[in-house]
């Protein structure tokens, strides 16, 4: 192969990236209309699509539909489908930044601690009786905020052990696996104390569930994932170098290694506590949406951080909607159906590809 | 241009270096050769600030008259190559992405086309080409060194650091790496430092020899200064048999004592 061959090899490898990333978000784009418009009132894709985008549109465009489809479609389906996108993206993010800087391929937000973290805090929430006694809508707020603080506890109790002799990834990993017990057995310790409402309302949040998501959390949880993707991406080149060899073959390509870990860690870290203090323990997505992502395109962190991204957000949203309507009207926590999806998904594309995975 | 003296590293309690000096020059090979344990390694890390050398009044390491320790990350990696004795799995990361990770040091918002031609002649001259898509983790031991060789050939640094770049390799690709070496060497005017345990081969390439026992220096030099009957039994505790075909000498070990 001469040059000019590999000049084009090298190009086409890049539109085929690029096309695959384009084929992710309108693949996305579709589900999230397909979503909309399924559900016990059927509505259309296009007045679904249309819902979806209706604040960009002009009003002229939504004259069709009527008014209570739109308020239908805007208050009650909607954020429950943006927020699967959200919590989706948000770990799949999370979990790829969280395997290239410990260069670990089995680490995910639920390993270093922070899921079980953020459901202790739930549930100590729930124990202290915070939904009986100030009413349910502060009830939830306070249980979103105790599982947020407790996750946030967690991510510093890492960071600070970590740091204790020198940043590694090794500790990271270990003192995450470490927290993510004492997390556990302390759940287990408010569960075992727990009146029989209260543990119903317990296991129930760690299921993880898109029920009664509202257009504030997706806003929070949201909001938190628009600033932090741009800082992740940021740091595509140096996710790469610690993938590449680990922390000595990021200094010596000239990566100040210490404030990178710190920087992603805490980004990934803050995502995954504002996703999962609302929605509960989705455990799977983290881990497997990175790995899915990186058999359809490859480790270059530039292209898989978005593309896992797409990935995380296309698993989140069709297993919820599968939960949804499987067995309509009872609706299946989304933590649950996302195995259901992902596994087959993830031991087919593994078994197909496992000469050139590499794992 | 390399210029180190007086040079102590502690790990621990334990001294790992003891009042190292040692020059490279420009487009110079020198090998650091010794047994293990003897701190080939460890020097190599403490030039490139990996480990972290505590201020002394003594030491003092600079290259082309700057001092490495006051330099940045950066900097220092603009000016120093290394390539690791071992590199485990890459995650999935390609061969060209894997080199071109060599410009990192050098990247800024508009270099994005030369960065490219640079990465694209690498991979011509370490004869990638057919690799250049492939996974990184899917390649023989002899590839990888290549392809670790060509991402310090794009790092473009005054000093090259080689940390045992032929000890998983068969005698093909021995010979290939250390030719690929020598090359940068000529070709760039770099200085390369290589950390090495086969004594022959590093007598083959090297310009110089710097032979390490227990942190220390024992003899610097050609290699008829360095591998004497001697010194190896000094240092290895083996009796051997040196000869020579020419300037190429061969090291055939007897006995231990």
């Amino acid at each position: 192969m001469n040059n000019t061959l590999l000049v084009q090899a090298l190009k086409h490898h890049q539109r085929r990236n690029a096309l695959a990333m384009i084929a992710g978000v309108a693949l996305l784009i579709a589900a999230m209309a397909l979503a909309g418009s399924l559900g016990a009132q059927k509505f259309g894709m296009a007045t679904s699509l249309r819902a979806l985008f209706a604040p960009l549109l002009p009003a002229a465009w939504l004259s069709d539909i009527p008014a209570w489809q739109i308020a239908l479609l805007q208050q009650l389906r909607l954020p429950r489908i943006v927020m699967a996108v959200v919590a989706g993206a948000g770990l799949a993010l999370a979990g790829v930044a969280m395997q290239g800087i410990t260069r670990n391929p089995l680490v995910s937000p639920y390993t270093v601690g922070i899921s079980p973290a953020a459901a202790f805090g739930a549930s100590l929430a729930i124990l202290s009786g915070a939904t009986g006694v100030a009413g349910a809508w502060s009830g939830l707020y306070l249980t979103v905020a105790a599982a947020f603080a407790s996750a946030v506890l967690c991510a510093t109790l890492v960071l600070a052990f970590s740091a204790l002799r020198g940043v590694s990834a090794t500790m990271l990993v270990l003192g995450g696996v470490g927290l993510t017990y004492l997390f556990s057995a302390l759940t287990a310790s408010v569960q075992f104390v727990a009146t029989e409402q209260q543990l119903a309302a317990i296991v129930q949040w760690t299921f993880g569930s898109l029920n009664g998501s509202t257009w504030n959390e997706v806003a929070v949880a949201g909001g938190v994932l628009l600033l932090g993707a741009p800082l992740l991406q940021w740091h595509a080149w140096a996710l790469n170098a610690f993938a590449a060899g680990g922390d000595d073959i990021a200094a010596s390509l000239g990566f100040a290694v210490g404030r990178v870990r710190t920087v992603v860690t805490v980004v990934a870290v803050m995502i995954t506590a504002a996703v999962v203090s609302f929605t509960g323990v989705i455990g799977f997505v983290g881990l497997v949406a990175p790995h899915i992502a990186r058999l359809l395109i490859g480790g270059d962190h530039r292209w898989l951080l978005p593309f896992s991204a797409i990935v995380g957000a296309l698993l989140v949203l069709l297993s919820d909607m599968a939960g949804r309507l499987l067995f309509a009207p009872v609706i299946i926590p989304v933590g649950i159906v996302v195995a259901y999806v992902g596994v087959p998904l993830f031991l087919h594309l593994l078994l197909s590809s496992r000469h050139k995975a590499g794992l | 241009m390399l210029n180190i003296s007086g040079l102590h590293y502690r790990h621990g309690r334990r001294l790992i270096l003891d009042n190292i000096d040692l020059q490279v020059g420009a487009g110079e090979i020198v090998c650091l050769v010794g047994p293990n344990g003897a701190g080939k390694s460890t020097l190599l890390k403490c030039i490139n600030r990996i480990n972290r050398v505590m201020p002394s009044q003594h030491a003092r390491m600079t290259l082309a008259g700057d001092n490495l320790q006051d330099m940045s990350r950066r900097n220092l990696a603009r000016a120093i190559a290394y390539v690791p004795q071992h590199t485990g799995p890459a995650m999935s990361l390609r061969v060209a992405d894997m080199i071109a990770l060599g410009r990192a040091p050098h990247r800024t918002w508009n270099s994005g086309e030369r960065d490219r031609h640079i990465v694209l002649d690498a991979i011509e001259r370490l004869k990638l080409q057919e690799l250049a898509l492939r996974p990184y983790d899917e390649l023989s031991g002899g590839e990888r060194q290549r392809v670790l060789l060509a991402r310090a050939l794009v790092q473009q640094g005054r000093l090259l650091l080689l940390d045992e770049p032929t000890s998983d390799l068969d005698l093909h690709h021995q010979l290939e790496a250390m030719t690929a070496a020598r090359e940068i060497a000529d070709t760039q005017g770099s200085g390369v430092l290589i950390a090495i345990h086969d004594l022959a081969l590093a007598a083959r390439f090297a310009d110089r020899l710097v032979m390490l026992r227990e942190g220390r220096v024992v003899a610097q030099g050609h290699w008829r200064e360095v591998l004497t009957p001697q010194h190896i039994e000094a240092v290895y505790g083996v009796s051997v048999r040196i000869g020579s075909d020419g300037d190429i000498p061969y090291v055939i070990p007897l006995r231990m004592p």
